[in-house]
């Protein structure tokens, strides 16, 4: 039904866009829960879940009182759902749509019998082209002969007629688990000591490293979550500057956040996950010789730096594309960025530092001033190389360019520093006493 | 009658020792030891500082070499600088102090340093320093009479273990070659005898 229809019956009618992403994650959450009735469980399109049962049903008193377990428990936890047992995949998803139910061994036909071809997994043109020839229940498909079935509506028909009767095998293909990276460890008496929760921790580390190694993935993050007696919890949470996995060296950054955390009336239970990991490829240790520790201990400097000041303020300097001073290097956090060798240097040479421009007070005329102040120290010229005439990146609207041209001059002062100034001949600011220009500093030569 | 040639040890720091340099030319003596130290280099400085080492004016080697920290207060500065200190790959940490150093933190980064046997270079505002840096300078940019001369003044102010000094050289900032300028002058000292 359209919703301008749906809206003209009822006024009153809430909708909301259907939000696919979660509608998914939350399928997949219910085919773990649904681990617990069958070792093999599947989704079925975005609304169901199909779950092989061979030699389960006993174990829970049959598959009546089966699918009535499944139906109290999310009926309890407020879900409304449907279900079918049947003894073929088709059979199971045609009745689970169409009323729900349990068909008994060896009774198929039967037990689906009576239900539209609708059922049957065809698409809509098959089902229409049949409604029209009258077979309008897959008990009328049933008696007919294959071939000339096949012939008019095509193959498909046939083969999930053959499907829903067990002609045609289709097991439950259960897609591989995502590997979850996360040990627990309860304990039968409370832990408070600084000692016993890293040893405890130590524990959950070698677990979880060895996990991860059997992945060939490395954790990026790591979180510790401590519940204490009093049902509160206390999150310990560690990044690393690169994917790791060796469990001494992760306790070594773990031990500050430890160090601070509140241990109330004691911890009885710890959980340790991996919430972001990227592969690592294994590794020889040892033998790789001094280079491979020293990155090792300099990637444990930046971990640890990082932990504390936040790893974006961990950065590196790479060398970008840029004629534009402030744009010709990037800052970029060095956990997550290899270092660049810079391309040899060429053209005009380059400051050391490099600030913000900050204007000078010119009391002369002339290009480049001969006399100025600036940070309220008087600056005479002894030499100005230039001009080097840089223009903005018409591209990119940056309010620092919006003055237009720039013409940078390296200005060798009388009283020592080696300044770089710039001018910009192109904006319209009223000249100042004397007819003076706006001149500005931008940074400092060694 | 022979003047001592200045020997290039003159301007090399003590390994595992905390220095510091003061000065508008800190930052290219900064550079200029960088340049000197093979090996992985941390710079700290305060984030809201306004002056960034620029990567294309670097001496050659040392912006890819260059870690830059930018914590976000001076509690975390110091803890910084110490950590950096500590790790044993680094082989320079440069860091920008904005306040003075106190005796207590200067000892700790002392100690820092000889643990991790690694230098650290403060770069410190004007007298405000501490008494246990093992060296002081003082560092000016200095106009040079030659067209291509980029002349540094760097005086020793304090040596724990050494004689102070004053030299004039000429760096350019490209790489970690430089010459000494020897300037005409008065002897003060009296004349070495020969050897």
């Amino acid at each position: 039904m359209a919703l301008a229809d749906a809206r003209a019956i009822c006024p009153e009618l809430a909708t909301r866009p259907a939000d696919l992403a979660r509608e998914a994650a939350a399928l997949g959450a219910l085919r773990r829960w649904a681990g617990r009735y069958a070792p093999m469980v599947a989704t079925d399109g975005v609304d169901g879940l199909m779950a092989d049962i061979s030699g389960v049903s006993h174990l829970f008193g049959g598959e009546q009182d089966l699918r009535g377990d499944l139906h109290a428990r999310l009926e309890r936890a407020g879900l409304a759902a449907a279900s079918a047992i049947a003894g073929t995949r088709g059979a199971a998803h045609a009745l689970a749509r169409h009323g729900g139910g349990v068909v008994p061994d060896g009774r198929l036909a039967e037990g689906i019998g009576h239900l539209p071809v609708t059922a049957l997994r065809v698409d809509h043109g098959t089902a229409e082209a049949l409604a029209r020839v009258g077979l309008s229940r897959i008990a009328d498909l049933i008696p007919l002969p294959r071939a000339p079935l096949a012939r008019r509506f095509g193959a498909g028909l046939v083969l999930r007629l053959d499907q829903a009767l067990g002609a045609q095998a289709e097991p439950v293909a259960a897609e591989p688990d995502t590997p979850h990276f996360g040990v627990r460890m309860t304990l039968p008496d409370p832990i408070g000591l600084q000692a016993d929760v890293m040893v405890g921790l130590m524990r959950l580390l070698e677990r979880l490293c060895h996990k991860l190694t059997l992945h060939r993935m490395g954790a990026r993050r790591l979180r510790l979550e401590l519940r204490r007696v009093d049902h509160g919890t206390v999150q310990v949470e560690i990044g690393l500057a690169r994917p790791m996995r060796d469990p001494t060296r992760i306790a070594a950054l773990f031990a500050r956040g430890v160090d601070e955390i509140d241990s109330g009336f004691g911890i009885d239970a710890l959980r340790l996950s991996a919430p972001l990991t990227e592969p690592l490829a294994p590794e020889q240790t040892g033998g790789a010789g001094p280079a491979l520790r020293h990155e090792d201990a300099l990637a444990d400097l930046l971990s640890s730096v990082g932990n504390r000041i936040g790893f974006d303020r961990v950065l590196r300097l790479l060398p970008a594309e840029s004629l534009i001073p402030e744009r010709s290097f990037l800052l970029a956090p060095a956990a997550y960025t290899a270092p660049e060798t810079l391309p040899p240097r060429a053209g005009a040479p380059r400051p050391i530092t490099l600030f913000p421009p900050e204007p000078v007070v010119v009391t002369t005329t002339g290009t480049p001033p001969a006399c100025f102040r600036w940070r309220r120290m008087r600056f005479s010229t002894l030499r100005a190389t230039g001009p080097e005439r840089i223009a903005p990146e018409w591209w990119f609207d940056d309010p620092a360019w919006r003055t237009g041209l720039r013409d940078y001059w390296r200005i060798e002062t009388r009283e020592g520093p080696r300044l770089w100034l710039f001018v910009t001949p192109q904006s319209q600011d009223w000249p100042g006493p004397g007819g003076a220009r706006s001149w500005h500093v931008q940074g400092a030569f060694a | 009658m022979r003047l001592k040639p200045p020997s290039m040890d003159a301007l090399t720091i003590v390994r595992a020792r905390v220095h510091e340099a003061e000065g508008r030319g800190r930052r290219a003596f900064a550079l200029f030891q960088a340049a000197r130290h093979p090996g992985p280099l941390v710079w700290i400085l305060p984030s809201h500082a306004p002056e960034m080492p620029m990567l294309r004016g670097l001496p050659r080697g040392v912006g890819e070499r260059l870690h830059l920290l930018r914590p976000a207060g001076e509690t975390d500065l110091l803890w910084c600088v110490e950590e950096a200190l500590r790790a044993a790959p680094v082989s320079l940490v440069i860091a920008e102090p904005e306040k003075p150093l106190s005796l207590t933190a200067g000892r700790r980064l002392q100690l820092a340093a000889e643990a991790g046997r690694t230098t650290g270079l403060m770069l410190i505002h004007q007298d405000a320093g501490s008494n246990a840096t093992e060296t002081r300078w003082h560092c000016e940019p200095r106009a040079g009479s030659a067209a291509d001369s980029t002349l540094h003044q760097w005086t020793l102010n304090k040596n724990k273990r050494g004689t102070l000094g004053s030299w004039t050289l000429n760096w350019n900032g490209a790489s970690a070659a430089f010459h000494m300028v020897s300037e005409a002058r008065e002897r003060h000292e009296p004349e070495e005898p020969a050897l």
